[in-house]
């Protein structure tokens, strides 16, 4: 067979997501958890203003803030998508390509939903 | 023409014979709780966009008991999830030669869970800084 033929693998495309997206929730995962769900709504720790809309609007119009969210919403969709494909397996679905269209397309919406929403938010 | 029908063992719950699997299967299972978080700041980064009226009702929305249940659950599944990736990451990254010696599963595992500690300190702190 000659090597032009060889069809390429989107493998790892997928893999380089769930692994950015594992390391990042790996590192940053349970502490915003405890800012975002814990912390600011029951109004401890962090001051009561922490996530007032003066400062998540200013947050989500800053270059980096706007990069920070969209990396976060993305990179862990995309790492559950990943993960919860090759998990269907271990609980006795055959996995097709419609699943494998279900948890990567859920996935690419979420981005898609986000990338516009930061736009829409501007600069 | 008889159809053959050949025995086919049932591997239903085949992984709770085992703790190794059951291991498996809850490290696993944190994907869970990383999607629907995601989805729930996905929302509320929607609702930012929305305006102020908007962004305040999904603010509101997290003091709900239920929220606030949802988001321990996610935080214990989360952790959970910082420490097995680092567990199991010896074993998933290319072997690291230090001064011609193999570096250890310990010692991977020890430096990974010690750089998510300080991203946590230092994530508390900026935010803490900013708000302030």
């Amino acid at each position: 067979m000659k090597p032009t033929t060889l069809k390429r693998s989107n493998a790892p495309i997928f893999w380089a997501l769930f692994g950015a997206g594992g390391m990042l929730s790996a590192l940053l995962g349970p502490m915003l958890v405890f800012i975002t769900g814990i912390a600011v709504p029951l109004g401890v720790v962090l001051p009561p203003d922490t996530m007032s809309y003066p400062h998540m609007l200013a947050f989500a119009k800053n270059f980096i803030g706007k990069g920070f969210i969209f990396a976060i919403i993305a990179l862990f969709l995309w790492h559950a998508a990943h993960r919860i494909f090759h998990s269907l397996h271990d609980i006795g679905i055959h996995a097709g390509t419609g699943a494998k269209l279900l948890c990567y397309g859920t996935a690419m919406v979420g981005t898609l939903i986000a990338a516009y929403a930061l736009l829409a938010i501007g600069f | 023409m008889n159809k053959r029908r050949p025995y086919v063992r049932s591997m239903d719950g085949w992984w709770k014979k085992n703790p190794f699997f059951v291991e498996y299967m809850i490290h696993e299972a944190t994907a869970l709780f990383v999607a629907a978080y995601a989805g729930i700041l996905l929302f509320g980064l929607l609702r930012l966009s929305q305006g102020e009226a908007a962004w305040n009702e999904w603010l509101m929305a997290l003091k709900n008991p239920w929220y606030i249940g949802f988001h321990l659950l996610a935080l214990v599944a989360i952790s959970y999830h910082t420490y097995t990736w680092f567990k199991i990451m010896p074993r998933t990254m290319p072997p690291v030669i230090v001064g011609g010696q193999r570096l250890s599963a310990w010692a991977i595992t020890g430096s990974g869970l010690a750089v998510a500690a300080a991203a946590s300190a230092a994530l508390l702190g900026l935010v803490w800084g900013m708000a302030r």
